[in-house]
């Protein structure tokens, strides 16, 4: 953090040069000018595009392994987006079994990247503590439960694939290998646990003082027809919009931004929400019975339109998946295949599935070889930042009397309820700051994390 | 019956990142290199994993790639097991949690084995495919060396 005294012009800066608790690296950029916002920038710094250069020309099979490296925290959505694109380049569509155990690698993707961010990241914020580290001082058994809950979902991932080196994996047109029966009961143990924690959770977070900040969201999220999105169905927005995923950059705009390496997105020219607030008001009514029973007990007014009600939504999201992955389990028959062959051929592929933090496009262009000549992938992040910014430019008035080290604070806040994974937009962040004019004293630029 | 191991060497890093590659590098050296005196783990991306990886033995040795701004190759060696690390040192992680936070966290909960050793080794290129670069390499080099001392030294102890 760093501040600049007001100056004699009434103009006064509201820097935050590293955001913590995010998952890579940003900084915030605030230019008022008396009382008036003058300029909101949340700026990422990465030459980006590494990944889609490098994916050129690799073999599609290639891709699971080299797409689950881009990012720490949700290896399976990029697998996921991935293999869909590329089934879709193939003209081939994975159902049945196999399709339910992709929907069971996502549960577990869900669990673990979503009490990453509700105990670790965003929980210090209500509770008053600078870190997870802090907070676990005072409160063990809190954290401890967090740190379960997302184990619970790293075994689902261990044994389904995702990023370790392992005998099952992710592949286009299916798994690599398919689970045992009895493999899967092994987790069903932990995966009570998880829900009842889960459960907890939910009424844990309900329970927390939420700032008045209802926004007036664009929601966009895949919305198929009787289920919970993760892998599929038809990308739908609260405004109208309505398409398949193949058609997401007709209606999508990338922007290039002259203070951030990561691309701006908008959706007919307006900045859109992605990720669980806008899963879950779109498809609130596609919860579990359990799940939609503990968000009605929360007896919040859906839609959620509160920011920093993400941490409900992805509570209960939580809830949902632990559930999803049980009847998932419940119900698992192994099948004959791990995979359906796949019809290598020339073609393009788009696909949308729902990371943690929202829709994840990719669009792959393959030779009649199977050979990647063009990749695109645009991340969740990517397409929430200008709706952060707006937010901060709505927000920054409630804050404008504090002290800039405090303004900041609460800035940061509002960031972090969009859970920003800045490594996925920008892949790779490095830490040079460009320095504003500096006038008087400031402070020392504050590591990112504690 | 043999002594259970004491020492758990774990290497972070990201093998498609250059030279955050580095830890689960000398990692793997290093399993090849200690003989059942200690376990070796390639812990790829790990974040909060490592809260786990740290348990049930006496001594760890963390092996990431650190960031603070000094010249590539540059080798830092802390000794965390009784001070916290106060340096960002590995500010800029791409894993989940950067391993001087997976410890203190660790500290926090009571969790922290009795020794832990934090080797962070300062890299330049980051870049996605990329190999190791000279200055890195180098220093991969003296740190296994000094990894395999410091398991020596844990025998002897």
């Amino acid at each position: 953090m760093e501040q600049t005294p007001e100056q004699p012009n009434g103009e006064r800066t509201i820097r935050v040069d590293m955001i913590a608790r995010v998952e890579g690296e940003g900084a915030l950029h605030v230019k008022v000018h008396n009382a008036e916002i003058r300029d909101v920038q949340l700026r990422i710094f990465e030459p980006p595009r590494f990944f889609e250069a490098f994916l050129v020309g690799r073999r599609y099979d290639e891709v699971p392994d080299i797409v689950a490296r881009i990012c720490g925290i949700c290896p399976v959505a990029y697998q996921m987006s991935a293999v869909h694109a590329l089934e879709q380049a193939f003209g081939m569509h994975v159902g049945g079994t196999l399709r339910e155990l992709r929907r069971l690698l996502y549960c577990g993707e869900w669990i673990e990247s979503h009490a990453l961010h509700l105990f670790m990241l965003q929980a210090p914020d209500f509770l008053g503590y600078e870190s997870a580290i802090a907070m676990a001082r005072d409160h063990a058994a809190i954290v401890t439960r967090g740190l379960r809950l997302k184990k619970a979902g790293n075994r689902l991932i261990a044994l389904l694939g995702g990023r370790s080196v392992h005998p099952v994996s992710v592949a286009v047109g299916g798994f690599s290998r398919v689970p045992r029966r009895t493999e899967l009961a092994d987790l069903r143990d932990d995966l009570l646990w998880a829900r009842d924690a889960a459960l907890e959770t939910v009424r844990w977070v309900s329970g927390f003082e939420f700032p008045d900040f209802a926004q007036d969201y664009t929601f966009v999220a895949l919305q198929p027809p009787d289920e919970y999105p993760f892998n599929e169905g038809p990308l739908a927005s609260n405004r109208g919009l309505a398409i398949p995923p193949v058609r997401f950059e007709e209606h999508v705009q990338e922007t290039q931004v002259p203070y951030s390496n990561a691309l701006h997105c908008t959706l007919a020219g307006s900045p859109y929400l992605v990720g669980p607030l806008a899963r879950l008001a779109l498809n609130y009514d596609r919860l579990s019975p359990l799940a939609r029973q503990a968000l009605a007990e929360t007896r919040l007014p859906l839609p959620l339109r509160n920011p920093f009600q993400g941490i409900v939504a992805r509570a209960i999201e939580m809830l949902y998946a632990a559930d999803e992955a049980l009847r998932l389990i419940e119900r698992y028959e192994p099948p004959a295949d791990p995979a359906v062959p796949v019809p290598v051929g020339a073609g393009t592929g788009m696909a949308c599935t729902e990371a943690p933090r929202g829709i994840l496009y990719h669009r792959y262009r393959v030779s009649a070889e199977g050979v990647i000549q063009e990749a695109k992938i645009v991340p969740p992040t990517s397409q929430n930042q200008r709706r952060i910014e707006d937010d901060l430019r709505a927000f920054l008035p409630r804050v404008l009397a504090r002290t800039d080290p405090e303004a900041a604070l609460e800035c940061e806040k509002v960031i972090r309820c969009y859970d920003p994974c800045i490594s996925c937009a920008t892949h790779f962040l490095r830490l040079n700051v460009e320095r504003e004019e500096m006038t008087g004293g400031m402070g020392a630029s504050r590591p990112s994390r504690p | 019956m043999r002594a259970p191991v004491r020492v758990r060497i774990i290497g972070l890093g990201n093998t498609f990142g250059g030279d955050d590659a580095v830890g689960v590098l000398a990692a793997r050296r290093l399993s090849r290199l200690v003989a059942g005196e200690a376990e070796v783990v390639e812990a790829e991306m790990a974040g909060f994993e490592l809260l786990d990886l740290m348990q049930g033995v006496e001594t760890v040795v963390l092996i990431d790639a650190a960031r603070t701004g000094q010249p590539a190759g540059t080798i830092h060696r802390l000794d965390a097991s009784t001070t916290p690390v106060a340096t960002p040192l590995f500010a800029h992680s791409t894993h989940a949690l950067n391993a001087v936070e997976a410890l203190e966290l660790a500290r926090a909960l009571g969790r922290l084995p009795g020794r832990v050793l934090v080797y962070g080794i300062e890299v330049e290129e980051l870049g996605a495919g990329r190999p190791l670069s000279q200055a890195v390499g180098t220093a991969l080099e003296h740190v296994v060396r000094q990894v395999l001392a410091d398991v020596e030294a844990t025998r002897d102890a």
